[in-house]
């Protein structure tokens, strides 16, 4: 029956120590990782939650069956390519999903200096951490300015706006009314978009700590970077979720 | 900090716990050790040591004792509430130096006695049976039974009881609100919840519960990660996973039922609160409400139950595992026999955390959800009872033919597997959609989830608390208050329970304050003066338990430091560990927990700790070569 690793071997007085033996890191991860790992799972249960109550209401709601073109009304889901079609600067110019398509790419490339970051850190090379580390907080916060851009166009709307069923005209939204469609499309985009963006925001002021003790050379003394790396891994996922939020709130 | 002192081999520590009395001079070193242990933190502030604590004992004790206090307030909001509805025509006018104002020209307000129920629900099922339960065995049992000095994060563990305490105190703080605690049920449904105008005990009461819940939550996640990465890094040398006791097995799979299910009622939570004070309409939509129509368009209440219930039905196995774990162990020891079917018992366990995330629309069949779905859910429903049948048979097993001790602890046990029969087998008819139908919202519900949640999950509770007693406090408890407090409370629970499924099956219907106008109820009204009469004499018996507690504390029998000549890990440490568990090195493991009665051991048990070069004689032939 000795199918396990070689070191997984005992004898009548000593303890087997193979992988998962005990006194042994069966996931060569710390606890704290591990811990990171597990907060991430549960934090991904709560965006699930989220991302199922968007699916769930959208299908609720009616859906356009014509004639004619598509147009906004407060009866069916809005179509997203025309509701996020502005770019700062480019007024008046059709660019669907442009805005959000270079926000998205942001967020990916900060997760590329992350890792780049924590590939320093493994060096022990304090300057390149320090650089990474940076690279990643302009990022994560150019993210967080471009959805306050967002939201702002958003909550202000179009001059056109939409005309509602006793004539007046509603312009833009709040998480009351709506010209681009139900009002729980609004709801949502804010309940949902905010979330992530707390959780971004989080992720930055996390950053900035871990660049502050980087630069006071903490994890240095300590000899290991691995609070970069669990941030690390944080923020990855923030990525991760944006990927989905993105997916599934502008794409289909 | 021992690296000066002689080194305790893990076989030296071993023997003393082969024969019945221990080899005295390790007894005596282990007593060196712990005064010594002592002396270096003489000088620790008691508020380091007993309030804001990182040792993981303390944290336990610091659960058990407020769990208690809310079991206590918990039981007596369910005895108020009872004595409505055993005598609905009496004059409560007794009870208004308490209630003031909740008691109304001699009657109980019906709002209040919504806010009873709701209140009741929240306490137990929250704070008594999931924060007392497993919140006190995991942190006092994880780390004794894996082998380690604490938990992976003593900090974060703090940390953890105070948002429970945070908690305990937004909740506590809402009973005295004006307008009343929530009153929506436990389950809070909108859009009773959601509508602060709904009533009194949709306002700040509702609130109040909203955040109460979402620090509770992060309580839950703060202990769960820990216990999971302290199980999964920190077991000694030798405890693989395959010779881990099944309480920490139990605990660990709640842990992670805890961390995955928690965070969706977050989510449903933070929603519903957008929907109360933000203006959302997420789980509103097409309401009149006194006459008037509201604004609120599109959301579903539907979608909340579903949120709700994809917590609230692993919740119930996060309440009902740990006790399950705590059992098997209890049951094995005390029956001098090696649990039976100890795999099997672990990958029931793992059955039941799986199928526990796919089935909570079970509890929403009358939703007019699609009754395919329906079915499907009742398919995945009624298979629960092939992992939980595992359990009870080879509970059953393990006693055949034990040599069997009753002790306090025992008993309760017995008495779990009991209770765990009963009310399950009530749940096979509650899982089909056709016959719940009928049931639903009757006492028959009522009746099912008391027992086989419910009162187990307390029997379990009350079978670690006698058993593990002298290793939190150095005391035994006295068994004879012990055998009249679970005979009290087990003939109690049954008197409760059993006419409640009468009733229940008659249709009588729950979360009704005033039944005597219906003609089809009056009938009951003897049937519910007796259920009330046991309910409120089981509950009083809980004070024999109290005072045997706290008695106990203080001036119980002195314990050894193996009372029960248990096998596993924390009966090694000295009768009362200091932080950091043992003086010593950590003992290394060599066996499995469950070395009872062994054939050809002169001991009727072998801890752990006993290597089996030590053991020729029992050792079966493939122990004997060592290779597993």
């Amino acid at each position: 029956m000795a199918h396990h690793a070689p070191s997984a071997t005992a004898t009548l007085d000593a303890p087997r120590t193979g992988t998962w033996d005990g006194g042994n890191e069966p996931f060569k991860a710390s606890y704290g990782k591990l811990m990171m790992w597990f907060f991430l799972l549960s934090d991904a249960f709560t965006f699930a939650a989220f991302l199922t109550t968007y699916g769930f209401i959208r299908h609720k709601h009616e859906v356009f069956a014509g004639p004619g073109k598509f147009f906004a009304s407060t009866r069916w889901w809005p179509v997203p390519d025309q509701v996020f079609n502005a770019f700062p600067g480019l007024h008046g110019v059709d660019l669907p999903l442009a805005f959000v398509a270079l926000m998205t790419m942001i967020l990916i490339f900060s997760s590329v200096t992350m890792v780049l970051a924590v590939e320093a850190g493994h060096r022990m090379d304090k300057a390149d951490v320090q650089k990474w580390l940076l690279w990643t907080i302009l990022f994560g916060a150019t993210f967080l300015g471009s959805q306050a851009w967002e939201w702002t166009h958003f909550i202000h709307g179009t001059e056109k706006g939409l005309t509602m069923a006793d004539g007046s005209v509603v312009h833009g939204a709040n998480l009351a009314v709506n010209q681009y469609g139900p009002v729980l499309f609004a709801d949502l985009f804010f309940f949902i978009t905010g979330f992530h963006g707390t959780h971004v925001f989080s992720g930055v002021c996390l950053l900035i700590w871990c660049f502050i003790a980087t630069t006071n050379g903490t994890f240095h003394k300590r000899g290991h970077y691995e609070m970069v790396e669990k941030i690390g891994l944080y923020w990855h996922f923030v990525d991760l979720v944006w990927v989905f939020v993105f997916t599934f709130f502008y794409l289909v | 900090m021992d690296t000066n002192k002689p080194n305790l081999s893990p076989a030296v520590d071993a023997q003393g716990g082969i024969g019945a009395v221990p080899v005295p001079h390790t007894e005596h070193a282990d007593h060196l050790h712990h005064d010594e242990h002592d002396h270096e933190h003489h000088d620790q502030h008691w508020l380091w040591k007993y309030v804001f604590s990182q040792d993981h004992k303390m944290i336990a004790r610091q659960f058990l004792i407020t769990g208690m206090l809310w079991a206590i307030i918990g039981g007596t909001l369910s005895s108020l509430f009872r004595l409505q509805l055993g005598w609905p025509e009496a004059t409560l006018d007794w009870l208004k130096p308490l209630l003031g104002h909740w008691i109304d020209a001699g009657k109980l307000n019906p709002e209040f006695y919504l806010a009873l129920v709701t209140m009741h629900g929240t306490i137990m099922v929250f704070f008594v049976l999931t924060a007392g339960l497993s919140g006190t065995f995991s942190n006092f049992l994880i780390p004794l039974q894996v082998g380690a000095r604490d938990m992976a994060s003593g900090f974060m563990n703090m940390l953890s009881y105070w948002f429970f305490f945070l908690s305990s105190v937004v909740m506590f703080w809402s009973l005295f609100l004006e307008t009343g605690p929530a009153s929506a049920g436990w389950t809070i449904y909108p859009p009773l919840s959601a509508l602060p105008q709904a009533m009194p005990g949709s306002g700040a009461g509702m609130t109040m519960w909203l955040v109460s819940m979402a620090l509770f939550i992060v309580s839950q996640l703060l202990g769960g990660v820990n216990y999971v990465t302290t199980v999964i890094n920190l077991r000694t040398r030798g405890m693989s996973m395959s010779k881990l006791p099944l309480t920490i097995w139990a605990f660990f799979l709640t842990a992670i039922l805890g961390i995955l299910s928690f965070p969706v009622l977050f989510s449903a939570a933070l929603l519903l609160i957008f929907d109360r004070s933000f203006g959302t309409s997420f789980f509103l939509s097409d309401i009149y409400i006194a006459g008037q129509a509201l604004s609120n368009q599109g959301g579903s209440p539907v979608l909340f139950q579903h949120l709700f219930w994809f917590l609230g039905h692993p919740e119930v196995y996060i309440v009902i595992m740990p006790a399950m774990g705590m059992v098997s162990e209890v049951l094995a020891t005390n029956a001098r026999k090696p649990i039976f079917g100890y795999r099997a018992m672990i990958g029931s366990l793992i059955g039941i955390s799986l199928l526990s995330f796919v089935v909570w629309a079970h509890h929403m069949f009358v939703t007019g959800m699609n009754p395919f779905l329906g079915s499907v859910f009742m398919f995945l429903t009624l298979i629960i009872a092939v992992p939980s049948g595992v359990k009870v048979f080879n509970w059953l097993a393990t006693l055949w033919r034990g040599n069997i001790r009753f002790s306090a602890a025992m008993l309760f046990a017995i008495g779990f597997v009991s209770l765990f029969i009963s009310g399950g087998l009530t749940g096979i008819i509650l899982g089909n959609a056709t016959l719940d139908i009928q049931m639903h919202n009757t006492y028959f519900v009522v009746a099912h989830f008391h027992l086989v949640m419910g009162s187990s999950a307390f029997f379990g509770l009350f079978c670690g608390v006698y058993h593990w007693f002298p290793k939190m406090f150095g005391r035994m408890m006295d068994e004879k208050l012990g055998y009249i407090h679970f005979w009290l409370t087990f003939a109690g629970v049954y008197l409760v329970f059993m006419p409640m499924h009468y009733v229940g099956i008659a249709g009588f219907p729950r979360r009704y304050y005033a039944w005597t106008g219906f003609d089809a109820f009056s009938q009951f009204a003897d049937m519910n003066k007796f259920i009330s009469v046991a309910a409120i004499l089981a509950f009083f018996a809980q004070f024999v338990f109290v005072f045997n507690f706290f008695y106990s504390i203080f001036r119980g029998r002195r314990a050894t430091e193996n009372p029960w000549n248990s096998t596993t890990l924390e009966w090694t440490t000295p009768i009362e560990p200091g932080h950091g568990n043992w003086p010593g090195e950590i003992p290394a493991v060599y066996r499995w927990p469950y070395d009872y009665s062994k054939p050809g051991s002169e001991a009727d048990f072998i801890p752990q700790t006993v290597p089996y070069s030590q053991t020729q004689s029992s050792n079966l032939p493939y122990e004997q070569e060592v290779v597993d």
